[in-house]
């Protein structure tokens, strides 16, 4: 699953990731779409908080993709 | 409804009483140009000199190795510009933390950025690491503007002096809070921290450290003598406000852990200066909140107000990793009471839960 939050200042792309995550099985990955600079913490620094696992980033054309495993 | 109440120390705080006394005599005695020779001069120049006198004892540093500024910003400004102007032979590379001031981030065009833990806290081996043969001059906060974290200066003192590197140390969050670390070459601060006047700053400048002082028009004596008199005072109640201010801001930790959901304190709960706390909001946008609490009669600042004008969320923050949005810094001062935090405190829940009901993120 992709949410796309290009062009959405944070804290949009966290909401929207807070808000997706709980629609996937355990386990699956999720991708965030951003061009926000804070998404780059904020989303590494979301997982932390709420147990789930951050895999990284990956730069697209526009922004960067941030990948989220769901765990728990 | 009581008047605002301002948590907002480490921009700025209210003129000390001492400050205010000693600015207005010296509007009257020291108005003239102190470099004269007649009357009204010397009374300037022999103001000028006292105010000197307080500055070098208070920071541990001798009267001529003292350079007025017109803020903490210009010190760091002219410590770096001065020391890389007179090393050009060495090189112009520049170690700094990389949750330094965006003043020093700013003037430094050939750094390397010291990565910080999660508590804000330097890596020393790191900066150890990161002095290379070139490097002209290194620079350190002693303490965190933005959470408040104190550094090991000590230690990195220690080992730029090994090498022979120059360190500048930005003390504007530490003078007259906490005890200085010694060891440093150079130190910045800016009076407006500790109660004096807004618009001076004071650059120390060791002996024997090649700087090249910047040009300097005629000293604004009335304000430098305030700002000295403040000093003075703020050292002398300085042990007392620690133990004051200290267990306030424990308690500000420990209620808004217990009462905010979804919160983050951020920075070293101990190793930290007496007077700031810092906290990050999941799902609150930090402008919403500051002007929420604004409207409940709060003045509090966001950790990235030194870039609110950017998109680009604190340096400070994004250093150590921590949540950047819905951040509230909140730094207290002589003026603030124990009844005002609490105040805060029961605001603070109150209007975080609207604005995250507001935005329909209340049960996220």
């Amino acid at each position: 699953m992709t949410l796309d939050c290009l062009g959405r200042p944070c804290p949009v792309p966290v909401i929207e990731l807070a808000k997706a995550i709980v629609t996937v099985e355990v386990g699956a990955v999720l991708t965030v779409l951003s061009d926000d600079p804070a998404a780059r913490i904020d989303i590494p620094a979301w997982c932390r908080m709420r147990d789930q696992e951050y895999l990284g980033e990956e730069p697209r054309p526009a922004g960067s993709a941030y990948l989220v495993r769901r765990s728990s | 409804m009581p008047g605002p109440v301002h948590l907002d120390a480490a921009a700025a705080v209210p003129l000390h009483p001492a400050a205010r006394a000693a600015l207005l005599a010296a509007l009257e005695d020291g108005w003239a140009d102190p470099s004269r020779l007649y009357g009204s001069a010397r009374r300037a120049r022999r103001l000028l000199d006292g105010a000197r006198e307080a500055f070098a004892e208070a920071l541990g540093a001798r009267p001529d190795e003292l350079h007025f500024t017109a803020s903490g910003t210009a010190a760091l400004q002219q410590g770096i510009s001065g020391v890389l102007a007179s090393r050009r032979r060495t090189g112009s590379h520049v170690v700094h933390s990389a949750i330094d001031h965006s003043a020093v981030l700013r003037a430094v065009a050939d750094g390397t950025s010291v990565p910080v833990d999660r508590l804000g806290r330097v890596d020393v081996d790191a900066f150890e690491a990161a002095l290379r043969a070139d490097t002209a001059l290194a620079c350190l906060i002693s303490a965190s503007h933005e959470v408040g974290t104190l550094q090991p200066v000590s230690e990195v003192a220690a080992l730029c002096e090994a090498r022979g590197v120059p360190l500048l140390v930005d003390a504007a969050q530490s003078v007259g809070r906490v005890p200085l670390p010694p060891g440093w070459s150079l130190l910045a601060a800016s009076a407006h921290k500790w109660g004096g006047p807004p618009g001076v700053g004071v650059l120390a400048v060791r002996t024997g450290v090649r700087f090249t002082p910047a040009p300097a028009g005629p000293p604004d004596v009335p304000s430098i003598a305030a700002a000295a008199a403040g000093l003075l005072a703020v050292l002398q109640e300085s042990a007392a406000e620690d133990a004051r201010l200290r267990p306030l801001v424990d308690r500000i930790r420990t209620r808004v852990a217990e009462t905010v959901p979804d919160v983050e304190v951020v920075g070293d709960p101990v190793r930290r200066l007496p007077h700031l706390v810092t906290v990050s909001c999941l799902y609150v946008d930090g402008e919403a909140l500051l002007t929420a609490l604004d409207r409940e009669g709060f003045a509090v600042s966001s950790g990235s107000s030194c870039t609110a004008d950017t998109v680009e969320p604190s340096h400070v923050l994004a250093a150590m990793g921590v949540l950047t949005h819905g951040n509230v810094r909140v730094s207290l001062h002589r003026d603030t009471t124990a009844s005002d935090v609490d105040r805060f405190l029961d605001v603070l829940p109150r209007v975080v839960a609207a604005l995250r009901a507001e935005a329909g993120v209340d049960r996220l």
